[in-house]
């Protein structure tokens, strides 16, 4: 036998319609309905306004190390939109403004971060998981949510968000793998923020991109500007309307950028330069997003500046009501373990009060 | 007194004596009244509660490498693919973590997944998804979201087979808050615990003795029957020493009290714990108690093993009553043998009557 070519689908389609400089590509425009527009403005603003009022708070010691989304807004923001209450988001850790449109109380992004598993708790009727920390481990929940919608024929999808350093994991390999054979309804988006930590995108994979991983999984993949809400929500409906339609699962590599820390707790002069920063604070998906909006006269300098304060309003009421219920019962730690507690933690839970008792302690923080 | 037959003495079949009040039988339902048993071995009656589970539960799906087409390595899952079809008997890729992890997923969404791990060996793959997500999200929700799920894996030594294939490794998984740990030890009660595990709300780690997969029969009955989690079973009582123990190495150990009866007129009581965690403490304790002496038996290694834990309460709980040292017969703190020194190796009835023994002579 020769030594031949095979030949294998290799191409990924790239997509930007609000260019760096607030550029519109008109035949790619969806001309999305205003009140949709304004919709994901605000998520965006509240997620920023949230993001800087939580890295205050760290800072004054009133939550902890909290892993900020500055100049990720449009990457979270627009994609949750697309999805459906019934459908599932899975989500990472930077997607404040995806947990806010889904129903979560603003309130419940710093609880988490302030060290209270209230944060983790979504409301009744909202089908998502909360804050998942450990790096790409959540995928395969996405992954076997939409199975079990597979399996039961149910007619949902899921969104699943994960970092560029998350594709290094096994999970995410695993997860895309499994989802390509049964075809599942999964949308794995991936925020490249191009870092994870101090290691940058160029040396978490040989791979030009990160979209095209997908070839090899079988499955439908695409790269989008991240930073441009447009692209990133018009890649995602696609995703969904594929996946609810028997075409299985996407992979979207929605390129962004980390504008702030990676948490309150990194330096990152220690390993980028202010210049590459200052380079990405001019692609900030915000001014660019109101451009847009002001052109298409969606917007203007009176309605940006009642969003703002309304925006203002809320984290700050968010704050309140935040701090209004910090005083938990630490004994609750046994509570919620198991469906029924065994008696050997019924007897340990009695050693804890009496320590507690004893030593006069008992508030959370 | 036993269900299990003693391996030297028995080839084959024991009658069934289940203990009064440790068996529930099902409500309600075409399988109940009916009063008939049929004779199996684990394997088949693993197989036969997969089946009830199945049959009797739309949520439950099974899920695993080799389960479907193949049955399974061990044929546990003969013939489900073809009775329940492939949406509810996967055969997965190679891949633990996305197992395991795809389970969680599932039991997130109603459904009560059954992994298979094809052995105990390479579910160290899917531990970060045991350690971070299973065993986390009922509590990290606050009661939103349960994991109603069951991982199964054969473990232990004594078949012969290739390294990785032989740990017992079960205290890793009892050291893990937020799941329960199980392991039967015959036909009857591996089924009855495994629909137990299966309707449970919480994650069940179920250990299967592989040992004792085709080892012996019991008469298993053909109506549904479930056995309590987390409740011990004195599978033989005695007055003068308890044995506690579990999984496979209750045969020697049955065996090791039968033949200090009949050579010693010592009474010999054995424990089996059925759940290492969380541990029925009450009648390990209870039976200690009573007769003063105890020795403890595991394959898994003895650093922090089970028996560590429940020689710790048996201390806590009553060094008053104790007549004797307590002794642990389990595998050594070394990394188990390839099958060549496993005979040699594993805790066997000479070993833990020679230890009952001295326990006994103490005074």
């Amino acid at each position: 036998m020769p030594r031949k070519k095979l030949k294998i689908k290799a191409s990924i389609d790239y997509l930007s319609i609000i260019d760096g400089k607030g550029k519109v590509d008109e035949a790619l425009d969806p001309k999305l309905d205003p009140k949709l527009l304004l919709h994901i403005y605000r998520l965006m603003m509240t997620a920023r306004r949230l993001d800087e009022r939580c890295i205050n708070m760290q800072r004054q010691g009133r939550i902890g190390t909290y892993g900020p989304c500055r100049g990720q807004e449009a990457t979270h923001c627009a994609a949750t939109v697309v999805m459906e209450p019934e459908d599932w988001v899975v989500h990472a850790f930077r997607e404040p403004g995806s947990f806010y449109h889904r129903g979560w109380p603003l309130e419940t992004v710093l609880k988490f971060w302030g060290g209270y598993e209230e944060g983790c708790q979504p409301p009744e009727g909202v089908n998502d998981t909360p804050i998942a920390v450990p790096i790409a481990s959540q995928v395969p929940h996405a992954m076997g949510l939409a199975w079990a919608m597979h399996c039961k024929g149910d007619n949902h999808a899921v969104l699943c968000y994960c970092g560029d350093g998350g594709t290094s994991e096994g999970d995410f390999h695993e997860a895309l793998n499994f989802a390509g054979v049964y075809k599942l309804p999964l949308i794995v988006l991936i925020q490249n923020n191009q870092w994870a930590i101090s290691i940058p995108r160029e040396k978490q994979t040989a791979s030009e991109t990160i979209a095209q991983k997908a070839i090899a999984y079988g499955v439908e993949g695409i790269q989008v500007d991240g930073n441009d809400p447009l692209s990133v929500y018009v890649a995602t409906k696609e995703a969904v309307d594929r996946a609810k339609s028997g075409g299985g699962t996407t992979l979207i590599e929605a390129v962004t950028y980390r504008l702030g820390v990676h948490t309150t707790a990194d330096d990152p002069k220690k390993y980028r330069s202010d210049a590459e920063v200052a380079k990405w604070e001019k692609l900030d998906p915000i001014p660019r997003f109101q451009k847009y909006l002001k052109e298409r006269k969606i917007l203007d300098k009176a309605s940006i500046e009642k969003i703002e304060k309304e925006i203002l309003a809320e984290v700050a009421g968010a704050v309140e009501r935040y701090e209004a219920c910090r005083d938990v019962d630490p004994m609750d730690c046994f509570d919620y373990l198991l469906a029924e507690m065994p008696q050997e933690l019924v007897e340990q839970r009695a050693e804890f009060a009496a320590c507690i008792e004893r030593e006069g302690v008992g508030l959370g923080h | 007194m036993s269900s299990i037959p003693a391996t030297k003495r028995s080839s084959g079949n024991s009658k069934s004596t289940p203990p009064n009040g440790k068996f529930d039988a099902g409500a309600g339902g075409q399988d109940s009244g009916t009063g008939s048993m049929t004779m199996m071995t684990m394997l088949s009656a693993i197989n036969r509660a997969m089946d009830d589970a199945l049959r009797t539960d739309d949520s439950v799906v099974l899920l695993g490498q080799d389960i479907g087409v193949d049955e399974g390595v061990f044929r546990a899952t003969a013939d489900l693919l073809d009775r329940y079809g492939d949406k509810r008997v996967i055969d997965t890729p190679l891949a633990e973590g996305a197992i395991i992890g795809g389970a969680v997923g599932m039991a997130l969404y109603g459904l009560k997944p059954v992994a298979e791990m094809q052995f105990s060996g390479f579910a160290y793959q899917a531990f970060h998804q045991v350690e971070q997500h299973m065993s986390r999200f009922r509590n990290r929700t606050r009661g939103r979201y349960g994991m109603p799920m069951v991982i199964r894996m054969p473990y232990g030594g004594g078949i012969r087979a290739v390294e990785h294939h032989s740990e017992s490794r079960e205290a890793y998984y009892a050291h893990t808050p937020g799941l329960l740990t199980v392991i039967p030890s015959t036909p009857r009660n591996a089924r009855a615990l495994l629909l137990e595990s299966i309707r449970h709300p919480d994650p069940v780690i179920f250990y299967e003795p592989k040992q004792l997969y085709r080892a012996f029969k019991e008469e298993v009955p053909d109506e549904l029957e479930y056995m309590p989690l987390g409740k011990a079973h004195v599978a033989r009582e005695g007055s003068d020493l308890t044995i506690i123990s579990y999984g496979a190495m209750m045969r020697p150990c049955l065996e090791a009290a039968e033949d200090i009866s009949e050579a010693d007129g010592a009474s010999i009581e054995v424990v089996d714990l059925l759940t290492v965690s969380p541990l029925d403490t009450e009648t390990i304790i209870n039976s200690v108690q009573k007769t003063g002496r105890a020795v403890v038996v595991h394959e898994g290694p003895r650093n922090c093993g089970i028996g560590s834990e429940v020689v710790a309460r048996i201390v806590e709980r009553s060094l008053d009553y104790l007549e004797a040292p307590i002794r642990r017969i389990t595998g050594f703190d070394v990394q188990f043998p390839y099958f060549a020194r496993e005979r040699a190796f594993l805790p066997n009835t000479d070993r833990i009557t020679h230890a009952v023994r001295e326990v006994l002579a103490f005074e």
